[in-house]
């Protein structure tokens, strides 16, 4: 159990590359936190910092109020799961549990019951006298997360421990892994470029691009609130659409069509001096199938009508795909998004636009439907810094 | 089942008969070696592969000289030794060139690559005369000393490729468990590494053993002479009489430990110990 504070940590590479910028992050006691970005975002060299794995070029990590930039791993007392899970493969799984605990020189007769007791709660109790060749993937996933608790370290660090698995064991471990967290309270820090498993797990989520932080919250509060569009554009399945407009008066005009904006997104807007070219952010449910809502509930937004290119039905709801019409949104963190997500190829002319709609909704595909939007949920941004310029935080 | 160059039949005939020619050109001049071991004095000439009459006289007799029980002490004590101080400071070196970036790393990597290919034969009269300043001269440490230099490159090579294998992220999580790097050596990457160790040991312990160059110059007496140079001081039963009958048992003899070093360590040679260290 410990608070981990990272001190304007850096780290500079002897080439001069910046891989982590002055990071400022209070990890409380107990907390599950989750950083998450792109690869090559310095999230893992973060997590090899607080390890003791890569030496910090400048700051102060502090664990328990104390400085530890210069212990080694060792003397730190955390544990670590790594995303190859690293287990011994000359070692049974009890060996391989018990080996921090045999290096902290306890007597077998602990050994042999903390082992016992990590099998238990991990479910492995059967597959102790075995090899991890022998094991399949979700069984080696939960060795290294028994390595890791036997030994009720300060903090558990976690490096993407569920990417090497199948999607379906990747949901069941999640859920297992938040459990387990709970249950011993320890503090966590995670490492995802997974935006799901960062949603889900996580008490706080630091999001990272190109190893500056960009955002710390609560995933709900990341949602809602992302302080730029790298943020926006990172969290959140479908993706947020965006949509470059003009600002004019309070009001909005996109290839949507021009709508007025409610009075607190204006407000902010003013505040924070919005210019004229914009980027407007909508996520897919606030679109609604304009043919379900009465006259009352459409006055916040606004209608447009478009041809619906591909409609997906999810049983619960109903995602239709447009294409609108027009420039498409561009910023350097777009691009970057794009670029990680692999979307870049696509070839689409004009803005894709997803939508998710009531599974009551009657769109069908390649026919002109009316959606409505809420006006009072666009979300806009400045095109040339990225900054949300409605952020209500 | 589609097989390209013919069918499985023809196809299996031909690397059978491949095989047996391969198997026949290397086994050939061992069993004539043999065949010769087990003939009597008068029948060494008779041109039979098989001995008409079986004997084991030869291997009484080279037993019965000292000169030859000498040499095969000798012969054994020096290349365990050589072998056992260079596999421990290949093992070192090895490690280190794999895992770490020094400075001077590359011209390591050079320099030990380039005693392995400096021609031996050129340094043989300058390591004799060293060796007789020495005091060297004619001991086993004189024989040790040149085998640990030229078997250490090959030592290094073959260990370090073994080492590269083995994943890096194994020593993260030995670091992060609590181990010292010592301990993180011992524990985890020693066990790992066995079946390197253990294929270049055999392979250092047959250089030293094979080893007729060094032996023959760098040795006068019983006291150091190991069996590949005493063998060309055999004698015959007279001065007319050539000693092929106990050259050839004693040739034999001498392939016995290399045949049970190899039968030996094959049994850890086991591969694929590292699978199921990452992912799966």
């Amino acid at each position: 159990m410990a608070e981990i504070i990272l001190d304007k940590v850096t780290k500079r590479y002897p080439d001069g590359a910046l891989a982590v910028s002055e990071a400022d992050i209070q990890i409380a006691d107990g907390e599950f936190i989750i950083l998450v970005g792109p690869s090559g975002c310095g999230k893992s060299t973060m997590l090899n910092m607080i390890a003791g794995l890569e030496d910090i070029s400048s700051g102060e990590l502090r664990i328990d109020g104390q400085r530890v930039n210069e212990k080694a791993p060792k003397d730190r007392d955390i544990a670590m799961v790594f995303q190859s899970y690293a287990l011994y493969p000359h070692m049974s799984v009890r060996e391989n549990m018990a080996f921090p605990l045999r290096l902290a020189k306890v007597d077998d007769a602990t050994v042999k019951s903390k082992v016992d007791e990590a099998a238990k709660i991990l479910d492995l109790t059967q597959h102790l006298e075995r090899k991890p060749a022998n094991l399949s993937g979700g069984q080696r996933q939960r060795v290294a997360m028994g390595r890791a608790i036997v030994r009720n370290p300060k903090a558990f660090l976690m490096d993407e421990p569920l990417s090497n698995l199948d999607a379906k064991l990747r949901v069941q471990m999640r859920t297992s892994v938040s459990k387990l967290q709970k249950q011993l309270a320890t503090t966590t820090v995670y490492v995802t470029h997974d935006q799901t498993e960062a949603m889900t797990l996580g008490d706080r989520v630091v999001v990272l691009r190109g190893g500056l932080v960009q955002q710390v919250g609560s995933p709900q509060f990341l949602y809602d609130n992302p302080a730029n569009l790298f943020v926006a554009g990172f969290i959140g399945s479908p993706a947020m659409n965006f949509l470059p407009g003009t600002l004019e008066n309070g009001q909005l005009s996109t290839g949507l069509g021009t709508l007025a904006l409610s009075d607190r997104v204006r407000t902010l807007a003013e505040e924070a001096k919005a210019p004229r070219e914009v980027i407007a952010g909508v996520r897919p449910e606030h679109f609604e199938d304009a043919k379900l809502m009465d006259e009352s509930a459409k006055a916040g937004g606004t209608t447009f009508t478009a041809t619906v290119d591909v409609l997906e039905s999810m049983g619960s709801d109903k995602f239709a795909y447009f294409t609108v019409e027009g420039e498409t949104a561009t910023s350097q963190e777009l691009a970057e998004l794009a670029a990680d997500s692999g979307s870049t190829e696509t070839g689409d002319s004009g803005a894709q636009l997803v939508t998710r709609l009531s599974a009551a909704s009657t769109a069908v595909e390649g026919q002109p439907a009316d959606v409505w939007f809420d006006a009072d949920k666009v979300q806009l941004f400045d095109p040339s810094s990225g900054k949300n310029l409605t952020y209500a935080g | 089942m589609a097989v390209i160059g013919g069918s499985t039949t023809g196809r299996k005939a031909r690397w059978t008969f491949v095989d047996i020619a391969v198997v026949a050109y290397a086994l050939i001049p061992v069993l004539w070696t043999m065949s010769l071991s087990f003939k009597t004095a008068e029948a060494q000439t008779d041109k039979n592969f098989f001995p008409s009459e079986w004997t084991f006289d030869n291997y009484k007799a080279i037993f019965t000289t000292d000169q030859f029980v000498r040499a095969l002490v000798n012969s054994i004590g020096i290349a365990l030794i050589a072998t056992l101080i260079a596999v421990v400071l290949g093992t070192m070196a090895a490690y280190a060139i794999a895992r770490l970036d020094f400075p001077g790393k590359q011209a390591l990597v050079g320099v030990s690559l380039l005693i392995a290919m400096f021609p031996q034969v050129s340094l043989v009269s300058p390591l004799f005369e060293m060796e007789r300043q020495l005091g060297l001269f004619d001991t086993w440490p004189g024989l040790i000393l040149p085998y640990i230099t030229f078997a250490l490159p090959l030592a290094i090579y073959t260990l370090s490729a073994f080492f590269r294998e083995i994943p890096w992220e194994l020593e993260k999580a030995a670091k992060m468990d609590g181990a010292t790097p010592a301990q993180a050596f011992r524990r985890v990457i020693a066990p790992l590494a066995a079946p390197g160790v253990f294929t270049t040991a055999i392979l250092v312990f047959i250089f030293c053993w094979n080893d007729f160059l060094f032996a023959i110059s760098l040795t006068s007496t019983e006291a150091s002479r190991t069996v590949p140079a005493a063998l060309a001081f055999f004698t015959g039963a007279s001065q007319f009489e050539a000693p092929v009958g106990s050259i050839s048992a004693a040739a034999v003899v001498i392939t016995i430990p290399i045949i049970v070093f190899v039968l030996f360590f094959q049994r850890r040679i086991v591969a694929g110990l590292t699978s199921g260290a990452v992912k799966g």
